[in-house]
């Protein structure tokens, strides 16, 4: 019994992982047949290789991104719970706001990236932070309100007939309910906050922030350290959106795609 | 069932009209209905007949246009606020978050209950709709049929002296409906409570109740009752007798001649 979760996880995580080596291999044979240049291409070796050899230079920088873009993601998806929890509970409030946020929705707000600059000080970590936390705002609080707006008519109306207060069906039916449209919003908003920081530092930042390594990297033609980057970045950017959806199943354990196999 | 004042009606529904603003739909007009301690009452007719309504207003999930709901001798409001009823829906409406048990005992928590008792409650219901082994699944995992035995336990669970049930076995097949219905019957025969129980199914009216009550639509009115005095306890053989016959024919003849203007597939359902 013990044994067959544990086949069933190699099993799950083979072909994936068969591919990815394939691609890479693909990748590594190309380049090498065809001569690619090095600005073009890089060779996944040489990534590798630059990765370990500027591992004092890379981490440090992801590291100091990476908290930009963790405290962007706890300010925006806070605000959005926040705003969604106001919007969902107040139906003026949500009348007057919701078309606002919609159309706010459709904006790129990336392009505001060299604003933010202007309002915080770009050398400081704030502006990278607030380029995050806007990106990861809308998302959630979209998804929360449609979450918490979700409980069925029946569920509500048999709470009703316990002689539930209005509070009560909140807690016990609207929140549970929306919990899983949070963490799909939340896993969306994980990779927008790395996104936001790391975009946000291309317009300038700190020297030691990655978004400003990989982008004078480029611009001095060391494209297989840029490359290097962009991997710490990858790597933060999946630990990131895995650290969400482990809460995910620890929080969801109901639903049926929670099962852990 | 006015058999005078000896014995207080647990529902006591008197001239009760529901018009919905929209559309001006009149669905129920001038409802008068009792039901008596320990009845099982069947609400049956077409769509649109306003028999979920007329359970929805007994619930004071719905307010009436116009008349009164008395439950136990109190507003319906009251008697919602005190746990007076307990609700099945044609769904089960489960909690998808809830264990089988913690959504047997939510009632429980609404009314206070101590987690001891709660916990001792939840056990004998799961007993007695036979789902003991599957206390700590979640909604997800159990079938239809098991699913709607939940919601009974859930209903049963506070003890309320009135059961309201919507179609709750109208989305299951034939053979688990009639399973349900013997066991809903032995669940009754044990606890004594008063049953409101609206269905499409004349044979399930039929075979449930201790009377029918025949409604026809727009406006949604009561076209007569129909006394169902086969013996207890009812069983499989039940579904066999000459009287079962006799009486579904009954109902039907009553359907047939209020429901003169019924559309084409309104009658089909009252197969």
């Amino acid at each position: 019994m013990t044994l067959r979760p544990r086949i069933g996880v190699v099993v799950e995580w083979l072909p994936p992982l068969v591919v990815f080596a394939l691609v890479v291999g693909l990748w590594e044979g190309l380049v090498r047949a065809l001569h690619v240049q090095q600005f073009l291409l890089p060779k996944p070796s040489t990534i590798i290789s630059v990765f370990w050899t500027q591992r004092h230079v890379l981490w440090p920088a992801g590291w100091y991104t990476f908290k930009e873009a963790l405290g962007g993601f706890a300010i925006g998806s806070g605000a959005g719970v926040v705003a969604a929890t106001v919007v969902g509970r107040f139906r003026t409030a949500g009348q007057a706001l919701m078309p606002i946020f919609i159309a706010a929705n459709a904006v790129p707000i990336i392009a505001f990236a060299p604003i933010f600059g202007a309002w915080f000080n770009p050398i400081q970590p704030q502006s990278k932070m607030a380029i995050a936390a806007v990106l990861c705002f809308l998302p959630v609080m979209v998804n929360t309100l449609r979450g918490l707006q979700s409980a069925r008519p029946r569920q509500v109306e048999l709470m009703r007939s316990y002689a539930a207060s209005e509070l009560e069906i909140w807690r016990r039916v609207r929140v549970p309910t929306a919990l899983p449209f949070l963490f799909t919003a939340l896993k969306v908003a994980s990779v927008l906050s790395m996104i936001g920081a790391i975009v946000g530092e291309y317009f300038g930042g700190a020297m030691n922030a990655l978004g400003v390594t990989i982008n004078t990297d480029a611009q001095i033609f060391q494209f297989d350290a840029a490359w290097a980057g962009i991997l710490v970045a990858s790597l933060l950017g999946i630990a990131l959106y895995s650290a969400v959806v482990v809460a995910e199943r620890l929080v969801v354990r109901w639903s049926p795609e929670a099962r852990v196999s | 069932m006015s058999d005078g004042t000896a014995t207080p009606a647990v529902v006591r529904v008197e001239g009760v009209t529901k018009t919905f603003p929209r559309g001006n739909v009149t669905a129920l007009e001038n409802i008068e209905l009792e039901v008596a301690p320990r009845e099982f009452v069947s609400l049956i007719g077409p769509s649109g007949c306003g028999k979920s309504t007329l359970l929805r207003v007994i619930g004071d999930l719905i307010e009436p246009t116009a008349g009164t709901v008395r439950v136990n001798g109190k507003s319906a409001r009251q008697a919602r606020r005190d746990g007076g009823y307990g609700i099945v829906f044609q769904e089960a409406v489960l909690y998808d978050w809830r264990s089988i048990a913690k959504n047997i005992a939510l009632p429980l928590e609404m009314l206070g209950w101590s987690r001891r008792r709660r916990r001792e409650r939840v056990a004998e219901m799961l007993e007695l709709v036979e789902l003991t082994s599957f206390a700590d699944h979640h909604p997800w995992q159990l079938s239809g049929g098991m699913q709607q035995r939940v919601a009974i336990a859930r209903a049963l669970s506070f003890e309320p002296s009135l059961l309201l049930m919507d179609e709750p076995f109208g989305a299951l097949d034939e053979m688990t409906r009639e399973r349900l219905n013997l066991e809903l019957l032995s669940i009754w025969e044990q606890t004594g409570n008063s049953v409101v129980f609206v269905t499409h199914s004349i044979s399930e009216a039929v075979f449930l109740s201790s009377r029918v009550v025949v409604m026809s639509p727009r406006p949604g009115r009561i076209a007569g009752f129909v006394e169902i005095d086969l013996p207890h306890p009812r069983t499989v053989e039940t579904r066999e007798a000459p009287r079962f016959f006799e009486l579904v024919t009954e109902v039907r003849e009553l359907l047939r001649r209020r429901g003169e203007h019924l559309l084409p597939e309104e009658e089909a359902v009252l197969e």
